[in-house]
């Protein structure tokens, strides 16, 4: 093993760090393991995208924000993403939790919902037994300094047989640049409840450029039923790597549905693990690249169970001068006898110097099983203009209405209404129409 | 003003050849004029060149629309001065409803602070759907996706009679509809027949012409109007073929690029 890496996190932050939040014991020494540890990793390897020159050194250092009692005393950045009247929100500014809040109807219930440090402490047999089982320390270099440096962040924990009909909310907030950003997300779901997560990450005023190194867990175990839904809106200072794992265990299911709206580089991989038989994974991904942006999005679905079925759907536009590979790997390990993997990768270019690479990959051990994939890359068609504009519709609005045309019919299947007209405004704003 | 359309000396190519060589013609509203020949003589060039299809390239000539000429204009701007063409291969637009499309065609006209009402335009896309047979659910569809051939052209239809143009090009719009649908189609072009609006309808066929009474019928071959006349030459065309005007022109090969080099 070398120890010739220089990582941008040294053992002795992690420790005073883990001081000032009065950390327990066995999660310190994880972090120092998950730290030595990335001294011998690899960077990860997307597919298609070199991460070498990537400036992945703004881990910043542990700023705790300072809490507060009302969402009203929560920046504007923050604020504007809360839904009026909730009673299910975690809010982290910068390096903590600042804001925690569960209605006693599911306190009642034995549902757990607190950023994680608190989590760890509160409830460590179950935080111990979930944390890095979906997103493994040893996978790369990043994953393992993420485990080394992670901060705030949700436990949500959702008792055997416990059905939640509100969404729970989370905020994410980065608005110091010098502080480290850097939540984990870890969800458990027990035997056949039922939940829906729905988180922001957000940017306000950087004063410099910064890494958002997160990772999302979820556990479903048998006959549970997750919807996670994320947007990330974060400026161009960040550089935002984003790992998001789900683990199913027999007859569950997840349902991602994802805005990757950034402003800055961006690598987020998003990823099932269909363990048990009769499980179900459905991802969504709606993405707009703008500027100068460099981004790789990977949905990933890795099939083990029987009958498990999964489908992936992405659609991206890019603008400006954006550049985006956009992997869909199904992988269907052997004995997963009867699984049905599908998925769909649409990218719409609206510059001559826009880039976007729509790359499926299949990978197939097993035969008794369905597979398929669409992909397809392109310029707004100029037929299509043609055809709008000899009905008296201007060039301007011809290509607004292809545009929005085109990600209509993946915002529409969002399930959560607000979500979708939110979805859609942001879409709106980014698209500078 | 009544209307009056007059193109002169039209000329236009596609991939640097010349389809057309010089169109004159001149419509009143009011009047129908059918625009027959074979296959590959211009007849659909001249559609998409008056529309401006960015494919083609207009080298000379003019079409005033009531003194402006249309050919100077972009093709929103020539939709919106009354120039209406309906396709003979509408495109498909996915995510794009046949509703959120034409409404926001019908504000294009509008102008800004004085969009159409959504009850008022809800009401009036029912009643015209109505009047061409057309299921009600076409309305949420997505534009042309899916479309039979002869659903296109309902909608191509649907979307004139809402536009209410000066000007109608009709292109081959017979061709994929079944006898009921043409006469459909037929009807509501007579009914949108009036003075202030004037119809160019190609084809290739006299079949649509049983059902629209034509008040001139131009004959295009080799990229040129060659005979112009009054319903009684759709009429000759339908018992006689094209080869008696070849014979009479000494046309041996009427398709684009065969005329002998003077």
């Amino acid at each position: 093993m070398t120890l010739q890496t220089i990582l941008p996190v040294q053992a002795a932050q992690i420790k005073e760090w883990a001081e000032a939040r009065g950390e327990a014991a066995w999660l310190t020494e994880r972090r120092l393991q998950a730290l030595e540890l990335a001294a011998s990793l690899e960077l990860p390897k997307p597919e298609k995208t070199k991460l070498d020159r990537w400036d992945l050194s703004g881990y910043g250092t542990f700023k705790a924000g300072e809490k507060v009692t009302s969402t009203d005393s929560l920046p504007t950045a923050a604020k504007d993403l809360i839904d009026e009247g909730t009673q299910n929100l975690i809010v982290q500014r910068n390096s903590g939790v600042v804001y925690a809040t569960l209605s006693e109807e599911l306190s009642a219930k034995g549902v757990i919902f607190t950023d994680l440090e608190t989590a760890a402490r509160e409830h460590e047999v179950l935080v111990k037994k979930h944390l890095g089982t979906a997103v493994k320390t040893s996978e790369h270099q990043v994953s393992a300094l993420h485990y080394a440096a992670w901060n705030g962040g949700v436990f949500l924990y959702v008792p055997k047989n416990v059905e939640i009909e509100v969404p729970l909310q989370a905020v994410f907030l980065s608005d110091d640049a010098s502080a480290s950003f850097a939540p984990h997300i870890l969800i458990v779901a027990d035997t056949n409840s039922r939940v829906t997560y729905v988180d922001n990450y957000v940017s306000a005023g950087l004063n410099g450029t910064i890494l958002h190194n997160g990772a999302v867990e979820v556990i479903a175990l048998d006959g549970a039923k997750v919807q996670y839904a994320t947007v990330h809106q974060l400026g161009k200072e960040v550089t935002d790597i984003s790992y998001r794992r789900a683990l199913l265990s027999n007859n569950s299911s997840i349902e991602w549905i994802i805005g990757e709206m950034n402003e800055g580089d961006t690598i987020a991989d998003t990823a099932t693990t269909l363990q048990g038989s009769g499980t179900n994974s459905d991802a969504k991904v709606i993405a707009i690249g703008s500027g100068s942006q460099k981004i790789n999005y990977t949905t990933r679905a890795v099939h083990f169970g029987k009958s498990s079925e999964s489908d992936m759907f992405t659609r991206a536009v890019m603008r400006e001068e954006a550049q985006a590979i956009i992997n869909g790997i199904t992988k269907i390990e052997h004995g997963a006898t009867k699984a049905n993997g599908q998925q769909t990768e649409k990218v719409l270019m609206l510059s001559p110097k826009a880039r976007g690479d729509a790359n499926p990959i299949l990978l197939i051990d097993e035969d008794d099983v369905m597979a398929g994939h669409a992909a397809s890359a392109g310029k707004v068609n100029p037929e299509q203009i043609y055809y709008l504009m000899s009905r008296g519709i201007s060039r301007a609005d011809a290509e607004r209405l292809i545009i929005y045309g085109f990600l209509a019919p993946t915002i529409a299947e969002i399930p959560l209404e607000l979500l979708r007209t939110r979805l859609q405004r942001i879409v709106e704003r980014k698209l500078g129409q | 003003m009544a209307t009056k359309f007059v193109i002169e000396g039209l000329k236009a190519e596609i991939e640097g050849k010349e389809i057309l060589k010089g169109i004159n013609l001149e419509m009143n509203g009011g009047e129908i004029h059918a625009i027959m020949g074979p296959n590959g003589t211009g007849k659909s060039t001249l559609a998409s060149a008056l529309m401006g299809h960015p494919k083609y390239e207009v080298t000379a000539g003019s079409a005033t629309l009531n003194g402006e000429d249309v050919l100077e204009m972009g093709v929103d701007e020539r939709a919106l001065a009354g120039l209406f063409l309906a396709m003979q291969y509408p495109s498909e637009i996915a995510g794009v409803t046949n509703s959120d499309f034409l409404r926001s065609a019908i504000n294009a006209r509008r102008g800004e602070g004085n969009e159409i009402s959504l009850i008022k335009f809800i009401r009036q896309m029912e009643s015209s759907m109505k009047g061409l047979e057309m299921n009600p659910e076409f309305a949420h569809r997505y534009l042309n996706e899916g479309f039979s051939g002869g659903e296109k052209k309902r909608n191509e239809i649907l979307q004139m009679s809402m536009l209410d143009p000066k000007i109608a090009i009709l292109d081959e719009i017979d061709s994929g509809l079944d006898i009921d649908a043409l006469r459909i189609v037929a009807n509501s072009v007579n009914e949108m027949k009036n003075e202030d609006r004037g119809f160019l309808i190609i084809t290739h066929y006299q079949r649509l012409l049983n059902y629209i009474t034509p008040d001139f019928v131009h004959v295009m071959m080799q990229g040129r109007i060659v005979k112009s006349g009054g319903p009684e030459l759709a009429a000759r065309l339908e018992q006689d073929g094209y080869d008696w005007i070849k014979e009479e022109l000494g046309i041996t090969d009427e398709t684009v690029g065969q005329e002998q080099e003077a």
